[in-house]
């Protein structure tokens, strides 16, 4: 691939030559998998057209050899982007935020400052909401699946950080609309997979409706129309 | 105004975010933490959580110090990727190893063997997949340092200071790299600083 890359207004911008017919996007995932939706929410949300391309992960498909090339850790998603094959949910919503930035919604705001807000909301994210509230998922919904007996203490010690974690947001909305700030971002964006997970299908929804400013945020971000949409998948 | 970091050198967070000002040549307040370290303020902005706070660096001073998001947006992807890959895969058990080979000795709590067992496991897995990437690359995000190498330099740091250190030493390219990347004068100066701040063994 040969890529052109230029400054407009500080931000970069690419142009991908060799790259002649473009491809669509194919999003190697599954979709009713967590980190494979927050992938589709953001390619919606910028206009992105892309295919889901199904991997079997109760067959254990993304442990195989083949699938192992494109991910290392044998994961979803991966990404397949013309030449450009690269992983992990979150490194690929900053990708397609940045690449596509005027185009679809603004995820990554105006100003260094915005962004800046919005990385470190994202970090509390990936570093505090995720791991409860995957822990919490994967025991009400997948153990008994997967032929493992749900472990009661991780669901009380997880719901017990999760607790803490959305104190933390209840202070945080009630003064700003937006974890990032006043506009919706990729801060919001990566909650929305783990907290459907927990609301909709795991009968968790009492600890975000029981605080009002996160109540009023879950309801907002999660009717957004390219929410909706990933639910369709 | 001048840059203030809250934290203390000791802490794996400020030594990463130290480091990535000294990449950038900035000059710096090291004061005393409050809350959970490190914090960050420039000015007006107010930061935490180290991973936001070292991108905002080298987002805020590109042009200024040691490029480390990449020169091209086509490396940013890449870079991106292994930035996530140190968050979600190595940070989780090398910093349960730092905690319960380093701090807890430190502070004259019992070590808990299961956990160092299970981490030990966990971030052998790890590394397997690091020696495969740098046997083809130079660094993880391609062949130029950046911030995807820098936020790995505190927690292997402490490591190797365990009987664990052979997780790094028995995997050549990791090994190699390591040595590469603690070589720049920048992590230099900050592991300096944490020696000293590290109470000496009576």
């Amino acid at each position: 691939m040969v890529a052109l890359d230029f400054r407009v207004r500080g931000r970069f911008v690419s142009s991908v030559v060799g790259c002649i017919v473009r491809m669509v996007v194919k999003l190697h995932g599954a979709a009713f998998a967590a980190c494979p939706r927050r992938v589709a929410a953001c390619l919606y949300e910028k206009n992105v057209e892309f295919e889901l391309v199904n991997v079997d992960l109760f067959a254990g498909d993304h442990k195989k050899p083949e699938f192992l090339q494109l991910h290392p850790f044998g994961l979803v998603p991966v990404i397949q982007d013309c030449d450009l094959t690269f992983f992990e949910s979150r490194a690929i919503i900053r990708y397609y935020a940045e690449k596509y930035a005027g185009q679809g919604t603004d995820l990554l705001g105006k100003s260094l400052e915005d962004r800046a807000t919005i990385e470190q909301w994202l970090e509390v994210e990936a570093h505090y909401f995720n791991e409860p509230a995957f822990s919490l998922a994967f025991q009400v919904l997948y153990a008994e699946k997967l032929g493992q007996e749900p472990d009661l203490n991780v669901i009380k010690s997880s719901e017990e950080k999760l607790t803490k974690v959305l104190d933390v947001y209840e202070e945080r909305l009630s003064k700003s609309k937006y974890l990032g700030g006043e506009f919706f971002s990729l801060a919001d964006l990566s909650h929305l997979p783990f907290a459907h997970y927990l609301i909709n299908d795991s009968g968790k929804g009492y600890l975000f409706h029981d605080r009002k400013h996160v109540s009023a945020w879950w309801e907002d971000i999660s009717s957004r129309p390219s929410w909706k949409k990933v639910l369709e998948l | 105004m001048a840059i203030k970091l809250h934290g203390s050198w000791m802490s794996t967070a400020t030594l990463r975010v130290g480091a990535t000002l000294y990449e950038k040549g900035l000059d710096f307040e090291l004061v005393p933490p409050f809350g959970q370290v490190p914090a960050f303020e420039d000015g007006d902005l107010k930061l935490f959580e180290s991973r936001a706070i070292t991108k905002y660096i080298a987002y805020k001073y590109k042009e200024q110090g040691t490029e480390l998001v990449g020169a091209n947006f086509s490396e940013m992807p890449i870079i991106g990727v292994w930035m996530e890959v140190e968050a979600h895969h190595f940070a989780g058990p090398s910093t349960k190893l730092v905690w319960e080979l380093c701090i807890k000795p430190m502070i004259g709590i019992p070590v808990d063997e299961t956990v160092v067992e299970e981490a030990t496991g966990k971030l052998n897995g790890v590394l397997d997949v690091y020696e495969a990437r740098l046997a083809k690359n130079k660094y993880l995000g391609g062949d130029e340092f950046s911030l995807a190498d820098l936020h790995h330099l505190p927690n292997i740091r402490y490591i190797l200071m365990t009987p664990k250190a052979s997780l790094f030493t028995s995997h050549p390219h990791v090994s190699r790299w390591w040595s590469d990347i603690s070589s720049r004068p920048a992590w230099t100066k900050a592991a300096a600083l944490s020696d000293a701040a590290i109470p000496k063994q009576a």
